[in-house]
């Protein structure tokens, strides 16, 4: 017994410190200090939420950018042990775990590179991501959709790249990462009529 | 491979070395109870638990005392994942695990492990991620290191009767270590844009008038001691791919440091306790050898790219990026595979199951390694000492001499007991595999056919044994055959290495402390680190060799060959 009781007691004293007292102090002070970071980096549009600046959204329409495809899946509505595809479900994250080899990667990045040709095409416009939720395209992804997004829009092409390149973000330190341009925020500048 | 890479890589390793010295000074301090700045709330720990942290312990008592820290927790956490859903702090009305997963995420969670079989977003309850899988980050990962701390000590001295006191060694290494540095840690993480809240899923309509439902919770508290602890459990499904854990590459940068600083560190420290720096220095400087030349051979692999997407019109100037994030890109996401997976972290930035053959062979020979270089918080450190005890045994037999580590002579009984602790890595690894491989429940698993099948099923019996908890996340882990037989490999790997451990060290603490003599083998030059570099890939390596060849290997020459499966 006599090695018990400091067991018991230690889980207890620091599943209140590191369990309870510490994540809600955290909580409860983020929401307060940066409510926008803390909360999730959630973009509101006339009183809505229309989505977080840091997690991606799924575009089809020929006027918005579209964003990388997504493995995400969710629930099959018909048969709930099966699932069906869902791009950017964001309470499901996961990638398409397809391994290099794999045939149904390669049948899906062919069909990708033809929808999207000419050859060769930038790498995020045909592989799914990590996360299912990537926020973000690369440059050269952007400006390949320029032409599309302007003609839908009856914009000047120079227009849409010149917002192109005010929404590229570089490498942090000039370092660091990729460059990149986030698809929501970028759309949302297009809805806006920004320019630049 | 390009420049800027390796720009990226360098930086980043270099903040870890920089900050590893002092913090391994100071890790050494804690140990030797001469911090004291939370002095009034140490004594209020000892005195509810009845604990005098000046009693000396033998091996067998802190090894029970461990022993039982664990199991009670392991009880307390099952029990939780059971009940969560009468629980509170649960928004989203997420119900009880079964048996099979509750067992196996609460065996994970309890050796360091943080193997996911579930996808945490849907199966966890803020409640549970909190006082069940936060508080487990952190009593997992001091077990670790208070169990690096007694064999060290072993060195320390002549016919040592104490390796420390368990209970103090916890207390303070939580205390003073860890959560220092996790509350630094998620400040930063806040301030880069990792949630932190409690308030439910969001529920966003996108541009496109789709209803978009937003998972996030209290990510940045969590996030933080998953990497200082070398835990690994994410938060969400994706690890830190998700762009909630990880949202840009500042953040990286940070989670990176984060992953791998104690385990460095722990290496200067031993050199503090046994009372000779340059012993811990031979240590740090075998580790980051293996580690860079791992991360160069990986960057190598991944750099080339997949062929077979370039001749279907991929452009390959930004890489392989099936399964990473833009904003990572390939240097980060291959400089985070193998952080992960030489120390037991398990996080993951990229999907493991996507990299190039070659690329995902690292991290599964990294694991099968013992995870040592520089390994998980504390598991790291006495792994290498077993190694370094092997390495001196090794050189012992070439000369014809008993073998010395520290001055203190490594004899039959402790070469045994390392031994027994060493082969249960590929007992567990390898026919672990074999049997799942074997029947229809486990093949029915397998996300990927060839030889990649194979690969993620000895990736999962790897990460388990070897308290990693990364993927091949294809593969389908909530079967009973998986839940139940990874969580053994959890508990073997974790506790059949330990206990001998701490039995060498008794047995080593208890033997005089020789002065050096002439004849004594030196441990802190160039030569030494030479050997336990070899001793490390050919006795901890070798035996891998064949599954890896089934494996990444043949995918590899597949991959190359234009044939897919």
């Amino acid at each position: 017994m006599a090695i018990l009781r400091p067991a018991i007691v230690l889980i207890v004293l620091f599943t209140v410190l590191t369990g309870f007292a510490l994540p809600l102090a955290f909580s409860g002070a983020a929401v307060e200090v940066v409510p926008y970071r803390a909360n999730g980096s959630l973009i509101e549009r006339d009183g809505q939420v229309v989505g977080s600046a840091l997690i991606g959204q799924n575009f089809s329409a020929d006027r918005y950018f579209h964003s990388r495809p997504s493995a995400t899946t969710d629930t099959d509505p018909n048969d709930p042990t099966k699932t069906v595809p869902a791009p950017y479900q964001a309470s499901n994250s996961g990638g398409s775990n397809l391994g290099p080899t794999s045939k149904a990667l390669l049948d899906r990045v062919t069909a990708d590179v033809g929808a999207n040709g000419p050859a060769p095409v930038p790498a995020d416009m045909v592989t799914t991501s990590a996360s299912g939720l990537d926020p973000d395209i690369s440059p050269a992804n952007a400006e390949r959709q320029a032409a599309r997004v302007a003609a839908a829009r009856k914009l000047p092409e120079q227009q849409v790249r010149a917002l192109i390149a005010a929404h590229t973000e570089g490498r942090p330190f000039g370092v660091l990462g990729e460059a990149r341009v986030n698809v929501l925020r970028l759309n949302l500048a297009l809805d806006a009529g920004q320019t630049h | 491979m390009t420049l800027i890479g390796w720009a990226q890589i360098a930086l980043i390793l270099s903040l870890v070395f920089i900050a590893a010295v002092p913090l391994g000074r100071y890790i050494a301090a804690v140990l030797a109870g001469d911090v004291r700045w939370l002095r009034p709330a140490e004594r209020g720990f000892y005195a509810v638990a009845g604990v005098d942290p000046d009693r000396p312990m033998s091996w067998k008592p802190y090894a029970v005392g461990l022993i039982v820290l664990n199991a009670l927790h392991f009880l307390l956490l099952y029990a939780m994942l059971r009940l969560q859903w009468y629980l509170p702090l649960n928004p989203q009305g997420i119900t009880g695990m079964s048996p099979q997963l509750a067992f196996n995420t609460a065996m994970s969670f309890v050796t360091n492990t943080n193997w996911q079989a579930y996808a945490g977003e849907q199966a966890l309850s803020y409640g549970s991620q909190m006082w069940g899988l936060t508080v487990h980050n952190f009593l997992s990962a001091a077990t670790g290191i208070a169990a690096a701390g007694a064999v060290a000590r072993a060195f320390a001295g002549s016919g040592l009767q104490s390796l420390g006191n368990v209970w103090a060694d916890i207390t303070r290494i939580t205390l003073y270590v860890l959560l220092p540095l996790s509350i630094a840690a998620a400040v930063v993480l806040i301030l880069c844009g990792v949630p932190q809240t409690l308030g439910a899923s969001v529920e966003a309509t996108t541009l496109e008038g789709a209803k978009q439902v937003i998972a996030r919770g209290p990510v940045a508290f969590q996030e933080a001691i998953k990497l200082i602890g070398t835990n690994g459990g994410g938060f969400f499904n994706a690890n830190s791919a998700h762009p909630f854990e990880n949202p840009n590459a500042l953040s990286d940068l940070v989670e990176t440091w984060c992953e791998i600083i104690v385990p460095f560190a722990l290496a200067i420290a031993f050199g503090y306790i046994v009372g000779d720096r340059r012993q811990g220095f031979a240590l740090f400087w075998t580790m980051t050898a293996i580690m860079v030349a791992f991360i160069a051979l990986a960057y190598a692999a991944e750099g080339a790219g997949n062929p077979l997407l370039t001749a279907a019109g991929v452009d390959p100037a930004l890489g392989n990026l099936e399964g990473k994030e833009v904003r990572f890109g390939i240097p980060l996401s291959i400089l985070f595979a193998v952080t992960t997976t030489v120390t037991s972290c398990g996080a993951v930035i990229a999907m493991h199951d996507s990299l190039t053959p070659l690329a995902g062979a690292v991290p599964i020979f990294m694991m099968q390694l013992g995870e040592i270089v520089p390994g998980g918080v504390g598991s790291g450190l006495y792994g290498m000492i077993v190694f370094a005890l092997l390495a001196v045994f090794v050189a012992g037999l070439m000369v014809g001499r008993t073998p010395e580590y520290l001055g203190k002579k490594v004899q039959a009984k402790e070469v045994k007991l390392a031994m027994l602790a060493v082969l249960i890595l590929p007992f567990c690894i390898l026919a672990g595999t074999a049997w799942a491989i074997n029947t229809t429940s486990g093949t029915g698993s397998l996300a990927n056919a060839g030889p990649h099948g194979l690969s993620e099923m000895l990736y999962a019996w790897t990460s388990a044994t070897a308290n990693n908890g990364s993927a091949f996340a294809g593969l389908s882990a909530d079967t009973k055959l998986l839940d139940y037989g990874l969580g053994a490999a959890m508990l073997l790997g974790r506790f059949a290495f330990m206990v001998p451990v701490l039995a060498i060290a008794g047995s080593l603490a208890a033997k005089p402390k020789l002065p050096a003599s002439a004849g004594t083998f030196p441990t802190d030059g160039p030569l030494f680190i030479g050997l336990l570099t070899g001793v490390i890939l050919i006795l901890g390596g070798l035996q891998y060799l064949p599954a890896l060849t089934l494996g990444p290997i043949v995918e590899h020459f597949a991959m190359t060959g234009g044939k897919v499966f």
